[in-house]
């Protein structure tokens, strides 16, 4: 399965820019701004995941690279070619998988995939596109007419004929969206699987799960406008917040005077004390766990358990886009 | 140029139509004959003679005309306002295709259906009238440039319309009238002359007429206006379909 997408070969080195957006602005005809002066460089072999919530411009974005949108100002290049003057160069390298379920109905899984092989200039090679409908479980249903497949199936359809000419780039729009879990696994796994053949991988997701779980860098887009782009390492680092509950032995009515200094929350039943403290301070003293421990035997406040909890991109997500 | 992708999407078009084959077939074939047992066997036995051919004989290339003009606009129209309309002009947008190359797979599939429909009607009206054709190789020019025209032009309209009703509202209010009223089934010298001066606004006329001369060697406008006008509607159609593309519009928001 390692070499089931064999894109075309990459001459330059893994890391290099191969997408950089400078400026890029969108006012839709009507006058809706979607897009404000968006930069962003995405690098060679890379798995890029852009995040934000309904309407934050994600689909605006993407289109607009691939040249389904034109933009209202700024430039995109793709591995150095301007995405509109040498829309040749640029187009061939990448391969779209759109949010929306479409499709010639009428035409056969084999067919539609062919298709998209002749359209972007490549030869015919049967045998690729038989490694690529095997390797997304489509081979049995090659025959099959668009219409007579599952969703799920569809959007494997679309994946495919995005594959289907080698693409160095490949966009996933909401790949997993009303996908079963087992089928999501599947598609990560094929989308590592590029990734290491040297694909660089931009996907939108509303499964922040999955920008945890597959992201090498993260952008969160909002409004229209770019407010974050971090290494999701970084990122979960940085704006992990980690939370240390103790469970009482006896309730409490109130948080104890002497104990004021470690902003502690009393859980609503009195039961548990929260403490919230930053991860990044890293190497335990900065934590303030230690003494906090310390003064709650002072205080006489005895519990019976504790654990801590590293809040997960969602809640850093969440956070960020969360109208101010 | 990217060839490939050109005869991709040609290629594509034209299987569309194999899916629809019979009926493609079926339905010149049909109509053909109707036209000639109302006019030719009907009517055509009360007149004699119009411009000194039987008049079964004088409305065969109105007829193929009509045919190839409905058949050009339908298909070219249908052909891209399908994609737009379910969302898979997409992939078109964001292949390494130029413009004048999606232009000519889908214009040119839709010219290749329309033509073989106008000769299968040729041929059916054969069955009924003796034929002549006294300048075969005009009247393939002619067939072959007018079903690009109006398939140029049934593209425009896919590309404008914003709905189903919209497709099939500019064949039925514009192309069928012109036809009619283009000399399909007379002679113009045959209206009062106030409707025969209106009626060379019809571009239409200028199509039948030349059509017509390709078989019997007469028209009703000279065939240098009927050239003429034909290579008119071929660039203004040109010139729009670039402007579309250009702008963008209905394509790209
Ligand atoms: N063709 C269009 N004309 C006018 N406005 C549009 C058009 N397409 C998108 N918009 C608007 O632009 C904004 C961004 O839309 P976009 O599709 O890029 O959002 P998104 O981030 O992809 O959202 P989602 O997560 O729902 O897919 C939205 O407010 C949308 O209404
Ligand atoms: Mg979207």
């Amino acid at each position: 399965m390692t070499t089931a997408f064999a894109p075309s070969p990459i001459q330059a080195a893994l890391g290099t820019p191969m997408i950089r957006i400078d400026g890029v602005s969108k006012t839709y005809r009507g006058g809706f701004q979607a897009l404000k002066e968006v930069s962003l460089t995405i690098n060679r072999g890379e798995i890029f995941a852009l995040l934000g919530p309904n309407g934050a411009g994600k689909t605006t974005l993407i289109s607009i690279i691939c040249g389904l949108v034109n933009a209202s100002g700024g430039t995109v290049t793709v591995d150095g070619h301007d995405n509109v003057g040498d829309y040749r160069a640029a187009r061939e390298l990448i391969g779209l998988v759109p949010q929306e379920l479409t499709g010639e109905a009428f035409s056969t899984v084999w067919d539609t995939v062919r298709f998209s092989r002749g359209l972007f200039g490549k030869p015919r090679d049967d045998a690729y596109l038989e490694r690529i409908l095997r390797a997304l479980t489509l081979w049995d249903k090659r025959n099959n007419r668009l219409m007579a497949l599952s969703g799920g199936m569809k959007r494997r359809v679309l994946i495919a004929k995005a594959l289907s000419h080698q693409p160095q780039v490949l966009f996933l729009d909401e790949p997993t969206a009303g996908v079963d879990v087992e089928l999501r696994r599947e598609m990560w796994q094929i989308v590592r699987d590029l990734r290491d053949e040297g694909v660089t991988i931009i996907l939108t997701t509303h499964y922040i799960e999955e920008a945890e779980e597959m992201a090498d860098r993260i952008g969160v887009i909002r409004r229209g406008e770019l407010v974050l782009v971090k290494e999701k390492q970084a990122l979960m680092r940085q704006l992990g917040r980690k939370e240390l509950t103790l469970q009482l032995k006896a309730p409490l009515a109130s948080v104890p005077e002497a104990l004021a200094p470690y902003h502690l929350t009393l859980s609503e039943d009195g039961q548990a004390l929260i403490y919230r403290y930053d991860s990044s301070a890293g190497n335990g003293e900065g934590s303030g766990i230690a003494e906090l421990l310390g003064a709650l035997r002072e205080a006489g406040v005895r519990y019976s358990d504790l654990h801590t909890r590293q809040s997960s991109l969602e809640e850093i997500f969440v956070s960020l886009v969360k109208e101010p | 140029m990217n060839l490939k992708a050109v005869r991709t999407l040609y290629l594509a078009e034209l299987a569309r139509t194999k899916r629809t084959m019979l009926q493609s077939i079926v339905s010149p074939v049909i109509s053909t004959s109707l036209y000639f047992v109302v006019f030719g066997a009907a009517i055509g036995t009360r007149i004699s003679e119009v411009a000194g051919v039987s008049y079964g004989a004088f409305i065969v290339p109105g007829l193929i005309m009509l045919m190839l003009l409905t058949q050009s606009v339908a298909t070219a129209s249908f052909g891209i306002f399908f994609p737009r309309f379910s969302g898979a002009i997409y992939e078109l947008l964001s292949a390494p295709v130029s413009y004048a190359e999606i232009v000519i797979g889908y214009v040119g599939a839709a010219a290749t259906k329309a033509v073989a429909l106008g000769l299968i009607a040729l041929a059916t009206a054969s069955l009924f009238v003796p034929l002549e054709i006294a300048h075969p190789l005009w009247m393939l020019f002619f067939l072959v440039l007018t079903a690009v025209t109006f398939s140029l032009l049934g593209f425009i309209i896919g590309i404008w319309a914003d709905g189903f009703e919209q497709l099939q509202l500019v064949p039925l209010l514009i192309i069928t009238p012109l036809t009619f009223l283009g000399g399909t089934f007379y002679a113009l010298e045959m209206l009062p002359p106030f409707w025969q001066a209106v009626t060379l606004f019809n571009p239409v006329v200028y199509l039948v007429s030349g059509f017509r001369w390709s078989f019997y060697g007469i028209g009703d406008v000279s065939l240098a206006a009927s050239l003429g006008m034909i290579g008119v509607f071929l660039v203004i159609g040109i010139g729009l379909v670039g402007w579309i593309f250009k702008s963008g519009y209905r394509l790209k928001p």
